[in-house]
């Protein structure tokens, strides 16, 4: 059959490319479906330095040469497109893209990743752009000498405030609890210095202006008392979702909507492994993505090999 | 230059002659970052599906650049890509910040008429 697999990696982030990569190599036919872009997650970071054996590079220059050595090694993949049906229940795995492609395959790997969290308060898609950023890098430059928010208590929030204030001329830090959840010397940083300010547990209930944002509204969760802020820009870090809505009800998730795994990384449904971002674990960071990947992938070899041995012993 | 696979457009003179040689154009004027490379991706996938756009990237920093940065459609605009469709050496719709192929591909249809 020309669109059956043996393995269906779903999603090229870090985790899917590598597990691309490991099996590919082992001549193990391999498709990547990929929703987005190539690179998930690691394309939003500019600068890794800390990963291993490579002093420094950007996550789109990583995920580019991660695709460029999958597909060197026979891997196929195929990208920006809509998975529109999965059926993972049954010894043959079969995924449906945009409607009208059906692939098959004996082994699945889920690596959908994450996406960014969004407040979900009025506004926030009227302003994304015009206003309200997910990317301090990106878009921090619109902002000289201008008063901006930070929204989040995590590293990511707490870096990017200290690192927004090149360009503007004060960053407060709004956060839904009375402490942070950043690494201590993120905290340290930024109390530091002078440009930053904090509104501790109070949450942004809406965004207002006319072509750009211009106004927030805040509620202070302790008192409920509901204040408005003259700001010219909003940048948005608190955390990420799991991309697994297509999976609730057909394997198993967490009450975070992870997916939960076990050490060969195996999720409820036989030949179904899952890696990256969108399983239930502690640390993720593109290192814990690879190895995930490269777990997932010898794993579903393992899978693919004994079911070619029980074909031929039958 | 931007690593796409897109027509560059490198200057005002390109930008006119793009827009005079071409009915319908999209441009992504952005950087190589994370909100801007989907939308290349986006662009260059969708470049095979619809002859009958002229899909081209142009550099933000460039000088030149201020034919987008300036038009009075992308006033508003805090977030990169600035994203320009043209009918016939007109706006017809600007977009800020990451698009994704189906938003992308909404507007190529309800702009340009579907594929």
């Amino acid at each position: 059959m020309q669109n059956h697999f043996d393995v269906i990696v779903i999603g090229a982030g870090a985790a899917g490319l590598t597990a691309g990569i490991y099996l590919s190599r082992a001549k193990v036919n391999t498709l990547i479906l990929n929703e987005g872009a190539i690179g998930g997650q690691m394309v939003l970071t500019h600068e890794i330095a800390n990963y291993p054996g490579v002093e420094s590079i950007s996550g789109y220059e990583l995920a580019r040469i991660m695709k460029s050595q999958a597909q060197k090694f026979g891997c196929t993949i195929k990208s920006n497109l809509k998975i529109t049906n999965m059926n993972l229940q049954n010894e043959i795995k079969e995924i449906t893209v945009n409607n009208k492609d059906v692939y098959t395959s004996s082994a699945v790997i889920i690596a959908t990743g994450g996406k960014s969290r969004t407040i979900g308060s009025p506004g926030e898609d009227q302003f994304k752009g015009k206003g309200i950023s997910y990317c301090a890098t990106c878009d921090g430059d619109f902002f000289q000498n201008k008063e901006i928010v930070v929204v989040g208590g995590g590293n990511s929030a707490l870096e990017e405030a200290v690192s927004l204030t090149k360009y503007a001329s004060k960053v407060t830090i709004i956060h839904q609890f009375n402490h942070f959840q950043a690494f201590e010397h993120y905290v340290d940083e930024a109390n530091n210095n002078p440009k930053i300010s904090f509104i501790m547990e109070s949450k942004i209930i809406e965004f207002t202006g006319d072509e750009k944002l211009s106004k927030v509204k805040i509620q202070n969760l302790a008192t409920n008392e509901i204040s408005e802020m003259e700001i010219a820009g909003v940048f948005i870090f608190i955390g990420y979702v799991p991309n697994t809505e297509k999976l609730d009800g057909i394997i198993e998730l967490n009450e975070w909507k992870e997916i939960i795994v076990d050490k060969t990384l195996a999720t409820s449904l036989k030949g179904v492994y899952a890696a990256g971002d969108s399983i239930a674990k502690r640390y993720r960071q593109v290192t814990t993505a690879v190895a995930d990947g490269t777990i997932a992938a010898l794993s579903a070899a393992e899978y693919i090999n004994s079911l070619k041995k029980e074909s031929v012993l039958a | 230059m931007l690593k796409t696979n897109l027509t560059h457009v490198l200057s005002e003179q390109e930008h006119a002659k793009l827009l005079q040689e071409n009915e319908n154009v999209m441009i992504c004027c952005g950087r190589m970052g994370p909100m801007c490379i989907p939308v290349y991706e986006s662009m260059e996938e969708l470049e095979n599906e619809y002859k009958n756009i002229k899909f081209a990237d142009m550099e933000f920093d460039m000088p030149d650049a201020r034919i987008i940065r300036n038009l009075p459609e992308c006033r508003s605009f805090q977030g990169l890509p600035f994203v320009v469709y043209y009918k016939n050496g007109n706006v017809v719709k600007a977009t800020s910040s990451i698009q994704s192929k189906e938003q992308i591909t909404d507007i190529l249809d309800k702009q340009f008429g579907k594929n």
